[in-house]
Parts: structure tokens; sequence; C-alpha cells
């Protein structure tokens, strides 16, 4: 988890951490590039019409921005991929500008994620886990709730990091 | 950053007058509730794109929280389809209507 060391936010990741981040961040890249669908739920989360009842205008507006909001997204991954330290793990050390970024690729990695999960307001996250873990601890859906709420944690210890003025 | 005071249109009796406030009636931005993003992070976001202190922003937050969305800025369409822009890079769920 994130700390604030003078002006950087740090983190001292595990192999395992190294590899879940990397790989969250290249599924982000991965959909936004080759597998980048209008018709996939995590698509319409991540680029939402701006104007819901207005299917013409949300089109026409799209046209003009999806080009440079789809390079946001993919330069916020690409700043997790080249920020992580090697596979044997590592610190990493944020400057504001960097920490942002990340902010944002971990927000879009556990919006994907969240669409993909099912999460919805009524979820509670510790219950859906232990449910799961009941039914196949070895499940991929057990691995996929356990790095959901991994990047939740990790997105609010970099938040707290980032805005810790001491 | 946006102004955030919307124009204040005194009600008027002659038809063009009422013809032209309606055009100038002020668009707004919303964010929608989600069940992702942290609220923390939308707290933060708030202050980070439109400068509002961290009451304000706190408080709107709240407000997508427990009402399902709120009105985050108003003003000029273009300034709004902008501003959800920059909310959408942020991950947040943005729309743009008029008031």
């Amino acid at each position: 988890m994130f700390h604030r060391e003078g002006r950087y936010c740090v983190a001292s990741f595990a192999p395992d951490e190294v590899r879940v981040l990397r790989k969250v961040a290249t599924e982000v890249v991965g959909l936004l590039t080759d597998g980048f669908d209008h018709d996939d739920p995590v698509v319409e989360r991540l680029f939402p019409d701006i104007y819901p009842e207005d299917a013409r205008n949300s089109a026409d507006f799209r046209r003009y921005t999806e080009g440079d909001l789809k390079t946001s997204k993919i330069d916020q991954a690409g700043a997790v991929l080249a920020g992580l330290p090697s596979a044997t793990g590592g610190d990493v050390r944020l400057d504001a500008e960097s920490a942002e970024a990340w902010l944002r690729a971990l927000n879009d990695a556990r919006l994907a994620m969240g669409v993909r999960l099912g999460i919805d307001h009524d979820t509670q996250l510790e219950e859906e886990l232990d449910e799961a873990v009941l039914r196949d601890p070895t499940s991929s859906r057990v691995f996929q709730l356990s790095v959901y709420a991994y990047l939740g944690y990790l997105q609010e210890s970099l938040l707290n990091a980032l805005i810790d003025r001491e | 950053m946006v102004s955030m005071t919307a124009p204040q249109v005194a009600p008027v009796e002659s038809p063009d007058v009422e013809e032209e406030s309606a055009e100038e009636r002020p668009w707004v931005t919303i964010v929608w509730n989600d069940p992702v993003n942290l609220m923390s992070y939308v707290t933060w976001v708030f202050q980070k794109l439109f400068g509002y202190s961290r009451d304000k922003a706190e408080k709107l937050m709240l407000d997508v929280h427990h009402k399902g969305k709120a009105v985050v800025s108003s003003g000029a369409r273009e300034l709004m389809e902008h501003d959800a822009s920059r909310l959408h890079t942020y991950g947040l769920w943005a729309t743009v209507d008029h008031r």
C-alpha cells in the first residue's frame, strides 16, 4: 500500500502484486485497442453516452471525442505498466503527476472488473467473496473478486498518500 | 475553470424575450451514482477538476451517493461537454442535460 515520502507516493510491491497489476493494466489496454467493442458493457461504462436520451447527439459527440478519451485511458494504464518494478518486486515512487495517472488507471481497472463481476449497489464485497470461496475456493471468481478488492485498497491508499500534504 | 454561476434570467412576459431566454437556459453536467467509484476518489475528482472546496466537493459526492445523481457544473453547452469528457477520463459517469 502507498504512503507519502516527501513529494512522492511510495509503495513496495511483492512479486504477486506486480504480476496482478501488470495483468489488469494490460487487460485494460487490450480492451481499449484490439478488443475495442462498443457493445462490450465495459466499454459502455468507460465511454458513457453524454446525452442518454439523444442517441444522435451522443454519437456526434463520441465521433469527436472518443479518440482522445481512448488515448488518455491507454496512457494512464501505460503509466502503471511503465512504473511497475520488475517481476521480482520492489518499490514504486510516484510524483504527483504519475500518482494521478495511476489513480485514474486503477479506477478504470476497477470499473472494468466491476462490470465483469456484476458489482452493483447491493454488493457486499466481503460476503460475495466468502460465498465464492465456499462454492469453490479455486475458482476464477474468487481470484477476480480478491483482485478487485485489492485494487480498491490500493487506490484508496494512493489517494490518501497524494492528498497528504504534510 | 468553468464559471459556476448560472445566468440569472429574470422572468419576463414578452414572447420574444422568453424565446431568447429559453435558448439561454443553462446546460448542466450531471454525475450519476455507480457502485464502483470510491467516495473519497469522487470527492477528490470534484476538487481537482472544478476547484471546489473540500466541503463543497464532499456535499456533491454525498448527493450523488444518496440521490443517485448531482449537478456538478452549469453553463454553456460546450463547456458542459468539456466537463463531462474530463470526468470520463477520471472514470466518473457523467452526462449533459438542460436544467
